[in-house]
């Protein structure tokens, strides 16, 4: 062995080059047992998290931040270290030098740095105005090229959530390849990627490599400062279970100090560390105990985690979400289970540490998933409503067995692939404007090229359908131009040289592409095809409003008259975007995905042929709208299941609530219905499932005695939030949404 | 053979084992005073005829969540008054491997139920009371009915869940449980004595139908005395092919 630390593992490949699903593969011990192992917490970890439930009380009491740090620029080295309780932590480091203070990171926008830290009543320092006075943010680059046509479809909100203010986020650091190498390794193999590409002819994706490879290896070598402040040395391997959870960390932690990424992951890294947590337990110097408690201390730093963001920020992505999303369990693609000790480990960290939206827990669901397993997470669900489910048996057949995901439902190979996201479509709001001529119907702004407004009284399908085509591929175009812009200067001048850095230099990319209100335009179009609708004219000539006359079949009822139309679409416009080719040779890809926005993206939509009134909220995700599921949970989901994943690879996000009464009377039978639950949905290759067990009631007494209730964490679209985090309407948005019931 | 059904329920979980689908037939020649269909009350009303084949369609959709360990159940309104529907419905389903459990109050004809629980896997019946009277005061049936028709499913040996609706101030207390589980007791086919606590839900299906709803000033039945109901069922019934 090359170094004394990988003693005791098996050999391979992975010895001689970056290669961390090789060691996995040699070294991992699938756990097939039930959760009776498990450990509480200890003193010591209740201390410290008593101390933690303190400030988050304080940071809630004062409007949601605790603190900013106005003068320093955030980055690897720029705070000294920082502590909950440097004499009690066994895991440390800390974004700034204290915990819950913020930091600011201009580079992906000054303005917004600014204003967030207005709203929280600080001032941005003179100094860091002064620092970025002759410095260009990728949020100037952007609105340098922006062309009118895309400030238009901005403004409407045809096209919401463009990251051209902030950082993009999305990328998932291999942050294991830290622990397993050292950072010296990994410098020593990006010089040698840079020797290689300096030997050919530099053309401009060359250069940009060359430039990129520079600052990587400049950042790892920060990345080992970083480590030095707080006492440790990360240039070799790590030895044992806590230096492995410290150095991976420090990876992590390295990436938030340098990026206020819209959604940082944290990859898949619970069977990793559990061949090191096994390894320490096997030669007598780890109790399971111990094990557990290194687990907790990991997670409670990953609960300290912060960005700065402002409020225009939060109520597209409400609570405050960080997306430190780490994927458990999962198969391997030679039948054997990745569940170890240590994913349960890690789902107990809900009990010890009590219930909370972050890390966003993912199970990776599939069919072959050792049952005690699955009745581990049902009840983990059920008790805490702070895990999601996605399909492995469908996303290891394109990703492999060693991917992530990236925020909340997009998969990607870790160390292999990155994607360029942004945004999301509003559909509801295309129909709108393509019946009006390309104006936009609550403001009469001509924000797309100049048409005919529809005549007639009632809308014919076909004829509408026609004019949607053509307003599709505008905005598809418009949409894919503007995503091309963010992320050329995303990459020239606020790029994740820290993330990048654990990645393998040459990389996949994705352009993740979204769409938002597919169930409103799948009902909308069905409800103009089986129904009658009249469209309303306002004095100016455009549609204000419809008329429906008789019935329609709405989606979320399993009726193939609806949901194929759902699944048209969604074809319709990946086929549009397709047309238009994606920065730097990126895979085209399209989610289905809200998060909290659905509430934003209602307000900016007049009203729609399917019955939604002007400004009313859509349904979150790919969620059928609600009140409009008369035939119960299961329809609902075989309707959603029915949209295709090869379509939709950057995820489909259902978000689920089910009142614990309409899954059986008790504990044990609740979780055994919903484990046949997941495993019917996800056996017809349904993707994405938030399951939140729990009772309106007890969000309407959330609402109304907030303090009662400062851990109540709910699924919302992709992630959980703290309910208290959610704004008002976003709230009653919420409560609104379908709770399945129990019918006798 | 058509039937007319009140809705589907796509999830049910609480109408027999495992996850089942739930077809509400309308109609029901009872009136129960806590009922919390009404509107399945009404016979020859509401809009869907299903065929047989129409049902077992859509039925279809639900088989990877329902085959294992789950199945239908056929609930109401009451089933039986359309007996001939059920039986046919149930005998395809059970050739094609689907449990089938009839939710009933027992009401209906004797023959066309000896039809319906040929093809029957699980019956689940609500006693309501133990005596004829309070049978007669609060639901407008006979108890002797029900008992004739419990008879039939023991004699076809089809296994039987007996429920009862726990009405706080009606018939919550120990004797009236006591009473209830002598007569289930009494049946060998019995395998289940399930308490149900009363609810108070249903009250807006009542507003919307312009109904009063008899049990409007009775408190709901609380988890607490379920647990302490079901605790005294387990010391004091004896039920030889419990299942739990």
């Amino acid at each position: 062995m090359k170094y004394d630390a990988w003693l005791g593992f098996n050999g391979g490949p992975w010895t001689e080059e970056i290669q961390v699903r090789d060691f996995i593969q040699k070294n991992y011990k699938p756990y097939e047992g039930d959760d009776s192992f498990l450990e509480g917490p200890t003193n010591r970890t209740a201390e410290l998290m008593e101390k933690l439930e303190e400030l988050l009380k304080l940071e809630r009491e004062k409007g949601g931040v605790l603190d900013i740090d106005t003068n320093t620029v955030s980055s690897l080295t720029n705070y000294p270290p920082g502590y909950l309780d440097p004499e009690k932590e066994i895991i440390v480091g800390l974004q700034t030098d204290a915990p819950l203070k913020r930091g600011v990171h201009p580079f992906g926008g000054l303005q917004m740095s600014r204003q967030a830290c207005e709203a929280y009543g600080f001032q941005l320092s003179r100094k860091v105005e002064d620092e970025f006075q002759y410095r260009t943010t990728h949020n100037d680059g952007v609105f340098r090229a922006y062309t009118e046509e895309m400030l238009a479809a901005r403004k409407c909100g045809v096209i919401t959530g463009l990251p051209d203010a902030y950082g993009r986020g999305r990328i998932i650091g291999d942050y294991r390849r830290i622990p397993l190498y050292g950072v010296d390794f990994l410098i020593d193999e990006k010089k040698r990627d840079k020797r290689e590409l300096g030997s050919q002819s530099m053309d401009t994706e060359t250069i940009r490599q060359t430039e990129e490879l520079y600052q990587q290896i400049r950042f790892l070598e920060k990345l080992k400062e970083m480590a030095a402040l707080y006492g440790l040395d990360i240039s070799l391997p790590a030895r044992n279970g806590r230096e492995a959870i410290q150095w991976l960390y420090f990876g992590y932690l390295g990436s938030i100090k340098e990026q206020n990424g819209a959604a940082m992951s944290l990859g898949r890294v619970s069977t990793f560390l559990d061949i090191y947590l096994d390894r320490d337990i096997r030669n007598g110097i780890l109790t399971e105990k111990e094990a557990q408690e290194l687990m907790d201390d990991f997670v409670m730093k990953l609960r300290m985690a912060r960005h700065l963001r402002t409020p225009d920020y939060n109520q597209l992505f409400a609570g405050d979400p960080m997306w430190i999303t780490e994927a458990l369990a999962g198969m391997g693609e030679d039948g054997r289970t990745l569940v170890t000790k240590n994913t349960y480990r890690m789902l107990q960290t809900l009990y010890n540490l009590g219930p909370a939206p972050e890390p966003n827990l993912t199970v990776l669901w599939s069919e072959g998933l050792p049952p005690p397993f699955k009745q581990f997470a049902a009840k983990v669900s059920c008790d805490t409503a702070a895990l999601q489910y996605q399909n492995d048996d469908v996303m290891r057949r394109d990703f492999g067995d060693d991917y992530a995901i990236a925020c909340c439902v997009s998969a990607m190979r870790i160390g292999k692939d990155m994607q360029f996201f942004g945004a999301r479509a509003n559909l509801p709001k295309l129909l709108l404007m393509a019946l009006n001529g390309g104006r936009d119907e609550l403001t009469g702004l001509q924000a797309a090229p100049e048409g005919t407004l529809y005549e007639g009284e009632y809308l014919e399908y076909e004829k509408v359908l026609e004019q949607l085509d053509f307003y599709r591929d505008w905005l598809a175009r418009t949409y894919a131009n503007a995503m091309n812009i963010i992320h050329y200067m995303h990459d020239k001048y606020a790029y994740e040289k820290t993330q990048m850095a654990l990645h393998d230099t040459q990389v996949h990319r994705f352009m993740a592409f979204g769409i938002a209100g597919l169930s409103v335009l799948a009902d909308s179009l069905s409800a103009i095809r089986y129904a009658k609708v009249r469209p309303i004219r306002g004095i100016d000539g455009l549609i204000k409003d419809f008329d429906i006359q008789g019935e329609y079949p709405a989606f979320g009822n399993d009726d193939d008259r609806v949901d194929t139309i759902a699944r048209e679409q969604t074809e319709l416009f990946l086929k549009a975007l397709k047309k238009n080719p994606a920065y730097r040779n990126a895979e085209h890809t399209l989610s289905i995905l809200t998060i909290t926005s659905n509430v934003v993206y209602g307000k900016k939509t007049g009203a729609t042929p399917d019955g939604r009134k002007a400004k009313e909220p859509f349904a979150p995700g790919a969620n059928p709208m609600h009140g409009r599921e008369k035939n119960g949970a299961l329809a609902s989901l075989n309707s959603v299941a029915k949209l295709s994943y090869d379509t939709c690879k950057d995820g489909i996000s259902n978000t689920f609530t089910i009142i614990p009464e309409a899954l059986g009377q008790e504990g044990p039978e609740r979780h055994r219905k919903l484990v046949r639950v997941m495993d019917g949905y996800f056996g017809q290759k349904a993707h994405h499932l938030n399951v939140n067990v729990l009772k309106r009631e007890t969000l309407l007494d959330a609402m109304e005695k907030p303090e009662k209730y400062p851990n109540l964490t709910i699924r919302v679209s992709g992630y959980a939030v703290h309910f208290h985090r959610l704004s008002r309407q976003q709230q009653q948005e919420v409560l609104a949404r379908t709770f399945h019931g129990a019918f006798q | 053979m058509k039937g007319r059904v009140n809705s589907f329920q796509s999830l049910g979980a609480v109408d027999g084992p495992g996850i089942r689908c739930v077809v509400f037939m309308q109609g029901c020649p009872l009136r129960c005073h806590y009922c919390h269909n009404p509107e399945t009350w009404e016979i020859g009303q509401g809009e869907s005829w299903f065929s047989v084949e129409e049902m077992i369609q859509k039925i279809s959709r639900f088989e990877s969540y329902i085959r294992e360990g789950g199945g239908v159940t056929l609930s109401g309104g009451e089933p039986l008054l359309q007996w001939e529907f059920a039986a046919e419905l149930f005998s395809r389903l059970q050739k094609l491997g689907i449990h089938t459990a009839l939710d009933t109050s027992g009401h209906g004809s004797l023959l066309g139920a000896e039809a319906v629980l040929k093809n029957t896997d699980l019956v689940l019946c609500d006693l309501k009371f133990s005596t004829e009277e309070q049978y007669e005061q609060y639901s407008g049936g006979s108890l002797n009915k029900v008992k004739e028709f419990l008879e039939l499913t023991e004699k076809g040996r089809v296994p039987l869940w007996i429920r009862h609706v726990v009405v706080p101030g009606l018939n919550d207390e120990e004797e009236d449980i006591q009473a209830i589980g002598k007569i289930a007791q009494s049946y060998s086919n019995l395998e289940k004595l399930e308490l149900l606590p009363f609810h108070k839900i249903c009250l807006e299906k009542y507003e919307g139908l312009g109904l009063d709803f008899p049990l409007l000033h009775h408190p709901e039945c609380s988890p607490e005395k379920i647990r302490i109901l079901k605790k005294f069922c387990e010391n004091n019934i004896d039920i030889p092919n419990c299942i739990r």
